[in-house]
């Protein structure tokens, strides 16, 4: 489990897979989906396993999710924005 | 299209302090980096974080802060969120394609410099694919980003990050559960004999010590010379299994953090086919550059991490070294430059002996995924070299490893490793993935909506 070491200051509201969850404005979604302890970001093309965010940094492609319908976006190189409806990525997409 | 004198691709520590040099010498500059901010991964959004997270991360990632001022007066030109995908080498200079806000450009740059810096090296040990289970960079990234940390974290590999994190954690308030260190006690002879020329690099040294009191003080237990590790769970991360000193141990966790050490990021200079050799105290590739950081491709230097593992320091000293030279500034401005990162290297032999890499994850087991996008594990790499592939770019084409979103930035060492182990062959023999454009994936749209 994560937890966040201090209050948020500039709250956003978004949703993942239905449920809706706040952010700090200016973070990575990468980072606002661990805070909030969901789980798998998305499951493999290959053997269906699940997979979240594993470098935060843009390398690993591990945290790929789809952004208001767009598929295969980068969770950790993308800005959490207020209203954005984030789903799990299944398989290729 | 606009030309500059000057292109440098990332803004960490070498990009940054190179942009600010070249910027003094006069030079146009453009600076284009992935992440929306300035900093690198050594200071991560250290323009936007807090005095209580500044508190808890320390002075060394806080001085981030004079060096992202410094680059942000400059003058120089700064794209973020700017995602290089492709370079040709075009009258003597260089044509950089690059996607940013979903459409892609062009600049062309005289000189160029690549600062892109360092990955995480490939940890391939049992359930490392599990939710749960990060990076320790990812986890000092996300403490860096959000001051969000990990409730009960085993860390689990070896080097200065692992205890840095960990004493980061205890600041925070959020020990580690535990620390599962994989330095065999030899690495300990073996890096003693380095103490005298270390010694010359006291601040480093005096912080590791420093941050061992802090963990000792804060009762964070170490495991040592931990072996047969092993990450458990059924959807996400469980415990992790081990034996130390004799015995075996499970620890419950819902978060891991592996780490052993950090490799060059080499996807642009294999790009660029810059010759790159195998560095065997650093158990990595890194490309051959001159003391300037001029690579074998003329007009294209390599500053900071990603010419060699040297840390932040060097890399700001070593952007302003290669800025210097390609301005065509006087040795009086180099020479001393070139001392300074001599001694701030000091240091680098006793770190590189005693943090080897995790021997576990140099030779996965056999069921082991190593390529986790298209979940090949270590026996059919080994399979793969044994039947005659002779290389990566062999295996790639019989098993697709390195194929996937990644293109080989996560397995790509493994991948070597496991083939020249199994045929006896150097790493220097053995080579690398073949890196292609695009450096990172982009949608046909992207490509086509160029802005130029």
């Amino acid at each position: 489990m994560y937890t966040r070491t201090e209050p948020l200051r500039q709250p956003v509201q978004f949703s993942f897979e239905g449920q809706p969850l706040q952010a700090e404005a200016g973070e990575t979604l990468a980072a606002a989906l661990l805070a909030g302890n969901v789980g798998a970001f998305r499951t493999t093309p290959v053997s269906g396993s699940d997979r979240a965010a594993y470098c935060m940094m843009g390398a690993c492609f591990e945290c790929l999710v789809t952004i208001d319908g767009t598929p295969n976006r980068q969770a950790c190189m993308t800005e959490v924005r207020d209203g954005m409806v984030v789903t799990r990525q299944r398989g290729p997409a | 299209m606009s030309r500059r004198d000057l292109c440098i691709i990332g803004a960490g520590p070498a990009g940054m302090a190179a942009a600010v040099e070249a910027r003094a010498a006069g030079l146009s500059v453009t600076v284009l980096d992935e992440a929306l901010r300035p900093g690198g991964q050594i200071y991560r959004d250290v323009t936007r974080a807090s005095e209580a997270r500044l508190a808890i991360l320390g002075p060394d990632y806080a001085a981030g802060q004079a060096l992202a001022a410094r680059f942000a007066a400059s003058g120089a030109e700064h794209l973020c969120g700017a995602s290089v995908w492709h370079i040709e080498q075009e009258d003597g200079g260089f044509l950089l394609s690059y996607s940013q806000n979903g459409a892609s450009s062009q600049v062309e740059a005289a000189k160029l410099i690549v600062a892109t810096g360092a990955l995480e090296h490939p940890m391939p040990l049992p359930g490392w694919t599990l939710p749960g289970v990060t990076t320790t960079g990812a986890l000092q990234i996300l403490l860096k980003t959000s001051g969000v940390v990990p409730e009960d974290v085993v860390l689990v590999g070896c080097g200065p990050l692992q205890l840095l994190l960990a004493a980061q954690l205890v600041a925070a308030g959020r020990p580690p559960r535990a620390i599962v260190e994989t330095v065999p006690t030899a690495n300990y002879l073996a890096a003693g004999k380095h103490l005298p020329r270390a010694l010359r690099g006291f601040g480093y040294l005096a912080k590791g010590a420093g941050l061992l009191l802090k963990l000792r003080r804060a009762g964070v237990p170490i495991y040592r010379d931990a072996q047969a590790i092993a990450l458990e769970g059924d959807a996400t991360l469980e415990a992790v299994r081990f034996t130390s000193g004799g015995r075996g141990h499970r620890i419950e966790t819902t978060t891991a953090g592996l780490h052993h050490g950090v490799v060059p990021n080499q996807q642009v200079t294999r790009l660029m086919r810059c010759e790159h050799r195998w560095n065997a105290d650093q158990h990595a590739f890194a490309p051959v550059c001159d003391t300037y950081g001029e690579s074998s491709v003329p007009g294209l230097f390599v500053a900071g991490d990603g010419a060699g593992i040297r840390g932040a320091v060097s890399a700001a000293l070593a952007g302003r070294l290669a800025a210097a030279r390609i301005a065509g500034r006087p040795d009086s401005v180099t020479a001393p430059l070139v001392q300074a990162l001599a001694r701030d290297a000091a240091v680098r032999p006793l770190l590189e002996a005693l943090y080897r890499p995790c021997a576990q994850a140099l030779s996965p087991s056999d069921d082991t995924l190593v390529c986790r996008c298209e979940e090949i594990t270590a026996g059919q790499i080994r399979a793969a070299a044994t039947a005659g592939a002779p290389g990566p770019n062999q295996v790639k084409a019989f098993l697709r490893t390195g194929m996937g979103p990644c293109q080989g930035r996560t397995c790509g060492l493994a991948v070597t490793g496991l083939i020249a182990q199994s045929s006896g062959r150097s790493p220097d023999d053995t080579g690398y993935f073949r890196i292609r454009p695009p450096l990172k994936p982009l949608t046909l749209s992207e490509m086509a909506a160029r802005d130029d």
